[in-house]
C-alpha cells in the first residue's frame, strides 16, 4: 500500500473541497481499499465521507424510489420499499458479497467498484485500464470470466456489479454532486465503455460525489427478479446474470425492461429483447424468441464462448421465472 | 491396545484445544511475538524464466522504516548442504534463494525487503525495481516434453487388451489445485548468537528443522522449531519452502528477529501445490466385466528443478483384479515451482480416472456399478501376493447401498428428473495407502496426577491434541483433563511428517508405549511397595482408573498415583516411547477403503451441478476420535467437491503467471455449496496394522469423491466429464 492521507469530513461541502484537491472519496472501502492493498489504486488522500448524510431511501414525488449513496447493500436490500416496489434490486443485492461486504458496502460505492479482471489486479501485468497504454492482457490471454460485449481492442473487462444490472435494466439515473452544482444523469450514460480510454469509467466529472440513484416510478403491477449463474453457489462474481421487469395488464406485455449482467465492459441493456417483448402475450415460446436476441453483437474470447449461449439461456430463464409462463 | 479399560478412546469428545481456538488465544505462526521483531516482505520475479539483470533499490530504501533490501547481488552465500532427512524430492535440486541471478518460475523470490514495521516493508516490496532478461516459459503440460517413465508391469497387458472382449480407451485431466489453507504460510525467526528459533506453520517441525539446519550449515540441535497450532495445511505444510530460509536470512542479516508472511497471492507459487494430470486409462474385460487388461500412462506437472513423485501408481496395482498391467508414469518438467502431496495425494488423482473408467464399463455393459466392482474384488494384493490387512470394501458397499437407497436408482442415464433439474446418483470406490513411520514420544507422570506428554508431530487440524490424549488418558488411567499433550517442537521427541495419514498410527503408537510403560513402573512400584495396599497384588491384575490403581474387579483395593508418588517420595514418573514402524518385510497389504455415494442435480440449461447429498462409508480401522473423524469426513468430502466442481489454478502460459491467485477467483466451496454430508465408520479394528488398530482417516475421505460426482452428472445428463473442475461450458 503507498502512503496516504486520510480525511474524515462532516459535511458535503467540506467533501467537495476536499475532493476538488484530488482527494477520493471513501465511503465502505471494500474495493478501493482491496486494490490499494494491490497497489493498483495509489491515491494520495482518501476522504472519508460515511458520516453524510446520504443514508436514506426515500419514495420520489412521482413513486419512484431514491437510494442515497451511503446506503449500505444490506441496507437497500431489506428496504421494505425497495423488496415491494423492485425485488429485482433486492435480488441482484443478496446475489452479491457476501454477508459482511454488504454491511461494509454502500450503493455509491458498488457503482464506483472496478473490474474484477486478473490482469487488472496485477500490477505486473499490461492493462490499459490500470496503465493506458500498456496493453489488455486479457484479449489474447486467460479471458473465461471477461466481457463478450461492449469491449475494445483496449479493453475486455467485465463490469462487476449486480445490482447496477438491475439499475440498468429500470432505466436508474444517478445524482450527483459537484463544485458547479447538483446534477442529474442516466445510469445508462454513467458507466462508460471502455473505447480507446478504458481508464475512464464513469462520467464524473472532477470532485463529483454520487449523492443518490433514483429508480424511476414503473406501471404497477410490475413483477421483477434477478438470477445470477455461477460456478459456485455464493460469493463470486456472475458468470451471466439477467434483471427483468415486466408489466403485464390485459395479458398482454406492456412494458419490459431487461439486461445483463457479467457479459458486458458495462451492465448490457437488451432493448432488442424488451421490443421483442413488448404488446406481445406472454409465453414460453415469446421467452425463447425474445432471449434469441440477447447476445447480439456479442464477440467472443477464446475462453468465453460459452457465454454467448448461457447468456441467452439466462435470459429465456428469468423471464420464465419473472413472466410466469411455461 | 493396553489392558487398561478404554474409555477417552473411542469416546465422542470435543477438541481439548476447542477453547484456546475459540477464544483467540491458540497461537498460529505469524501471532509468536519476538522481541524488536522486524517485517519482511518478499519481491516475486514478474517473469517466468530467465535472469534477473539488475535490482534497483534506492527508492525502497529511501522509504522511512526500510531497513534492507536482500537479493542475490548482496546476499551471503549460503551452504545449502543436502538434506536427505526431509521431503525435498530426491531428484533434483532445490531452490537456493538469492544465491544466483536465475528465474526458474513466475513468482520465485528474487528479494525481500526488511523494514521496522509491515506497512514499510509492503510499501518498500512494490518499490524495488527489478530488471530482467525474460524468455519464454514452458508450463503447457501439454505442449512440453515429459520425463522417462516409471514404469511397472505384470503379465502382458497390451496382448490380454487386444484380446479382451471389451475394450475402453479413455483419457481423463485434472486441473492443478492449491491447498489454500485458511491461515497463510507465516515464520518468525529469531537468531541468539549461532542458535536458530523460528516459529513456523509446518506439519513437520523435524523436516524444517533440518532443512534449515543444512541451508545454514549449522548443527541440528542448533536449531529449533515450534509451531504448536497450524491454520489448515492439507500438505501445504509439508515441506520448508523458500520463505522460511528468507526470514531466516533477514533475521541473520539484520541482527534482528524477523516476521515473515506470505500473502495470499503469494502462497500460489511459495508453496507447493497438486499437480495437473493427464491419465489414460485403457481398460479390457469379458462380457462380465471381469477385468483382464488395465494400461495407465499418467503425465503430471514438476519443475524443472526438481522431480516430484507421488502415489498415483499404487492403487492401479491393487484394487482390482487385473491379471495384466502396464503403467507409466511420466513426470513433465516445467518452468514452475516444485509441487507437494495435497490430500488424498496420488490416490484422489488415480481414483478419479479409475473410478470414472469403471463408471464407464459398467454403463457400457449395463452392469451396476457396485455389481461391476465386486465381481472385480481381488482376494489378495496382486501386486505383491500379500494378504490383505483388512479390506472390507464389500461391507462399505453393502451398508452404502442401503443407507443411500441405491437401490431406488434408475440405472439409465437422464431417467429422473425433479421439475427442470436432472437427478443423478453416483458412486466411486476409494482406497488410500497411510503411513506408517517410526515415532516416539515422551511421558512424566507428575506428583500431582497429572501427566505431560510431548511429541514433535503437528496438529494442522484434524485433532491430534485431543487423539492423543485420548491414547495417552486410556493408557496412563487419567482423565483427560489430567493429561496434557504437548506438540509442535523440534525438543520434543521425533516424529514423521503430520501427513499421509500416519499421525495416528505412528505417533499414537509411541504415545501408547510411552504411557503404558509409566503406567507400568507405577504399577511394579505399588505391588512391590509394602505400605501400598495393592502390595503383593499380581501387576497384572492392576488397572488404573481416573488416576487411581486398583486391583481388576476390587476397585476398593487401591490408591491413587499421588499418594503412590508421595509416599515413595518420588517428583515423576518418566518414560519415553517409540513406535518402530510397520514390520519388514511386510506380512500384509495394509490400505484403507471407503465407499462414495452422491446425489447430483444438475440445470441442464445453464450447466450447473449442484451436490445434493453425499454419504462416505469407510474402512479406517478402530476410530479413535468419532467427532473428529466425522470432520474429516466432512472436510475430505467438501475438498473432494472442490476438486470435482470448482478448484482450478489457471497458468497464463504466456508468461507463467498464475491468474487467479487469490481467493475470489481460486474457488473453493462456500457452505451454499455443501448440502448434507454424512460419513459412517465401519465398527472394528485392524489388529494387524499397528497396536493401535489405526489405518488413519485423513487422505482416504477426499479420495472417490470426485469420480462419485462424475458419476453422478453422467447418470444425470447421460454426459461423461472426464475433465476436472466439471465446469458450465462442459455440460451446456
Amino acid at each position: 500500500m503507498h502512503p496516504f492521507t486520510y480525511t474524515r469530513v462532516s459535511d458535503t461541502r467540506e467533501a467537495l473541497n476536499a475532493g476538488r484537491r484530488g482527494g477520493r472519496y471513501l465511503a465502505g472501502g471494500t474495493t478501493l481499499v482491496d486494490l490499494m492493498r494491490e497497489t493498483v489504486e495509489r491515491p494520495e488522500a482518501l476522504v472519508d465521507i460515511s458520516g453524510l448524510p446520504l443514508g436514506e431511501v426515500t419514495v420520489t414525488e412521482r413513486g419512484g424510489l431514491r437510494i442515497g449513496a451511503l446506503v449500505t447493500m444490506s441496507e437497500a436490500a431489506a428496504h421494505p420499499k425497495v423488496r415491494t416496489l423492485y425485488p429485482v434490486i433486492s435480488e441482484a443485492l443478496e446475489l452479491s458479497a457476501s454477508a459482511q461486504l454488504r454491511n461494509m458496502a454502500t450503493i455509491g460505492g458498488n457503482i464506483m467498484q472496478r473490474t474484477r479482471c486478473t490482469y487488472f489486479r496485477d500490477v505486473t501485468a499490461a492493462c490499459n485500464k490500470r496503465q493506458p497504454g500498456s496493453g489488455c492482457a486479457a484479449r489474447e490471454g486467460v479471458n473465461r470470466t471477461h466481457a463478450i460485449l461492449g469491449t475494445s481492442d483496449a479493453c475486455v473487462a467485465t463490469h462487476p456489479s449486480d445490482v447496477a444490472v438491475a439499475f440498468a435494466a429500470l432505466e436508474a439515473s444517478v445524482h450527483l454532486l459537484g463544485p458547479d452544482g447538483e446534477r442529474r444523469i442516466a445510469f445508462a450514460d454513467f458507466l462508460l465503455r471502455p473505447g480507446s480510454t478504458p481508464q475512464r469509467e464513469q462520467a464524473l466529472r472532477h470532485g463529483e460525489l454520487i449523492t443518490a440513484v433514483e429508480i424511476p416510478a414503473l406501471p404497477r403491477p410490475l413483477k421483477s427478479g434477478y438470477l445470477k449463474v455461477r460456478d459456485r453457489q455464493s460469493y463470486e462474481f456472475a458468470l451471466t446474470s439477467a434483471a427483468v421487469a415486466l408489466h403485464v395488464r390485459g395479458g398482454l406485455i406492456r412494458e419490459a425492461r431487461v439486461a445483463a449482467g457479467g457479459v458486458g465492459t458495462v451492465p448490457w441493456k437488451l432493448p432488442a429483447v424488451e421490443r421483442h417483448l413488448v404488446g406481445e402475450r406472454p409465453s414460453g415460446a415469446l421467452w425463447t424468441a425474445a432471449a434469441a436476441r440477447a447476445a447480439e453483437g456479442a464477440h467472443p474470447l477464446q475462453h468465453n464462448r460459452f457465454k454467448v449461449e448461457l447468456l441467452k439461456r439466462t435470459v429465456e430463464r428469468q423471464l420464465r421465472v419473472v413472466g410466469g409462463t411455461r | 491396545m493396553s489392558p487398561q479399560p478404554r474409555s477417552a478412546v473411542g469416546a465422542p469428545l470435543s477438541r481439548v484445544d476447542g477453547r484456546l481456538k475459540v477464544t483467540g488465544r491458540a497461537l498460529y505462526a505469524a501471532e509468536h511475538e519476538a522481541k524488536g521483531v522486524l517485517h519482511a516482505v518478499i519481491v516475486d520475479s514478474s517473469v517466468g524464466r530467465g535472469r534477473v539483470t539488475s535490482i534497483d533499490a534506492d527508492a525502497a530504501e529511501a522509504q522511512p522504516g526500510v531497513l534492507r533490501v536482500i537479493h542475490h547481488g548482496n546476499a551471503p552465500k549460503l551452504p545449502y548442504r543436502d538434506n536427505p532427512g526431509s521431503n525435498n524430492p530426491p531428484g533434483g535440486r532445490r531452490l537456493r534463494v538469492f544465491q544466483d541471478d536465475k528465474v526458474l518460475f513466475h513468482g520465485q523470490p528474487v528479494a525481500v525487503v526488511v523494514a521496522t514495521t509491515l506497512e514499510a516493508a509492503q510499501h518498500g516490496a512494490s518499490l524495488v525495481k527489478v530488471r530482467y532478461d525474460a524468455e519464454k516459459p514452458s508450463t503447457d503440460m501439454a505442449a512440453a516434453t515429459p520425463d522417462q517413465p516409471t514404469e511397472y508391469a505384470r503379465g502382458d497387458a497390451d496382448a490380454a487388451l487386444r484380446a479382451a472382449a471389451v475394450r475402453l480407451d479413455l483419457t481423463y485431466r485434472m486441473a492443478r489445485n492449491h491447498h489454500n489453507p485458511m491461515e497463510p504460510h507465516a515464520t518468525v525467526a529469531r537468531w541468539d548468537g549461532d542458535r536458530l528459533t523460528v516459529w513456523d506453520k509446518t506439519q513437520w517441525v523435524v523436516g524444517t528443522q533440518t532443512e534449515l539446519s543444512t541451508v545454514f550449515g549449522l548443527p541440528l540441535a542448533s536449531v529449533r522449531v515450534i509451531s504448536p497450532f497450524v491454520g489448515g495445511g492439507f500438505g501445504s505444510g509439508l515441506r520448508c519452502w523458500p520463505h522460511t530460509v528468507v526470514a531466516a536470512l533477514a533475521a541473520r542479516e539484520t541482527g534482528r528477529p524477523v516476521k515473515l508472511v506470505l500473502g495470499r497471492r503469494q502462497q500460489y507459487f511459495g508453496t507447493g501445490f497438486r499437480p495437473a494430470y493427464e491419465y489414460r486409462l485403457r481398460l479390457g474385460s469379458d462380457r462380465r466385466g471381469r477385468l483382464a487388461a488395465a494400461v495407465h500412462e499418467m503425465d503430471a506437472e514438476t519443475s524443472s528443478y526438481e522431480t516430484f513423485d507421488e502415489a498415483i501408481m499404487l492403487a492401479g496395482q491393487m484394487f482390482y483384479s487385473t491379471p495384466h498391467v502396464g503403467q507409466a508414469y511420466r513426470k513433465v518438467p516445467l518452468d514452475v515451482n516444485t509441487p507437494i502431496w495435497m490430500r488424498g495425494p496420488g490416490f484422489a488423482n488415480a481414483s478419479f480416472a479409475i473410478e470414472s473408467a469403471m463408471d464407464e464399463l459398467a454403463h457400457e455393459l449395463g452392469v451396476d456399478p457396485i455389481e461391476l466392482r465386486l465381481r472385480n474384488e481381488p482376494a489378495e494384493d496382486e501386486s505383491n501376493g500379500l494378504p490383505w490387512s483388512t479390506r472390507r470394501l464389500r461391507e462399505c458397499y453393502t451398508v452404502g447401498a442401503r443407507e443411500f437407497g441405491w437401490d431406488r436408482r434408475d440405472a439409465r442415464p437422464r431417467s429422473t428428473r425433479d421439475g427442470e433439474l436432472l437427478i443423478g446418483l453416483g458412486m466411486a470406490a476409494a482406497v488410500y495407502d497411510p503411513g506408517r513411520m517410526p515415532a516416539r514420544a515422551r511421558v512424566r507422570l507428575g506428583a500431582d496426577g497429572t501427566a505431560v506428554v510431548e511429541a514433535a508431530a503437528s496438529d494442522m487440524g484434524p485433532g491430534t491434541y485431543t487423539s492423543q490424549t485420548q491414547v495417552a488418558a486410556d493408557a496412563l488411567g487419567l482423565a483427560m483433563r489430567a493429561v496434557d499433550f504437548r506438540l509442535g517442537d523440534s525438543l520434543y521427541p521425533q516424529t514423521p511428517p503430520h501427513g499421509g495419514s500416519m499421525t495416528m498410527a505412528s505417533v499414537g503408537t509411541a504415545t501408547l508405549d510411552a504411557c503404558d510403560k509409566v503406567r507400568r513402573q507405577a504399577v511394579t512400584l505399588a505391588v512391590e511397595d509394602g505400605e501400598s495396599p495393592l502390595y503383593g497384588a499380581d501387576a497384572e491384575d492392576v488397572v488404573v482408573r481416573g488416576g487411581r490403581l486398583h486391583v481388576r474387579g476390587n476397585p476398593a483395593r487401591g490408591e491413587t498415583y499421588r499418594s503412590l508418588l508421595a509416599r515413595n517420595g518420588l517428583a515423576r514418573l518418566e518414560a519415553d516411547g517409540s513406535y518402530a514402524g510397520p514390520p519388514e518385510p511386510a506380512r500384509h497389504s495394509y490400505f484403507s477403503y471407503g465407499a462414495v455415494f452422491t446425489e447430483v442435480a444438475v440445470d441442464a440449461t445453464l450447466g450447473l451441478v449442484r451436490v445434493r447429498r453425499m454419504l462416505g462409508v469407510y474402512d479406517c480401522g478402530r476410530i479413535v476420535s468419532p467427532k473428529l473423524a466425522d470432520s474429516q469426513a466432512l472436510g475430505g468430502m467438501v475438498g473432494g467437491i472442490g476438486q470435482a466442481l470448482l478448484e482450478h489454478t489457471v497458468t497464463d502460459h504466456r508468461d507463467g503467471r498464475i491468474v487467479n491467485a487469490n481467493l475470489a477467483d481460486y474457488l473453493v466451496p462456500v457452505n451454499a455449496d455443501i448440502p448434507d454430508l454424512r460419513a459412517i465408520y465401519l465398527e472394528g479394528e485392524d489388529t494387524r496394522a499397528d497396536p493401535l488398530g489405526v489405518k488413519g482417516v485423513g487422505e482416504i475421505v477426499q479420495v472417490g469423491v470426485a469420480a462419485a460426482l462424475a458419476n453422478a452428472v453422467f447418470h444425470a445428463t447421460g454426459r461423461r466429464v472426464r475433465e476436472l473442475p466439471i465446469t458450465a461450458e462442459a455440460l451446456l
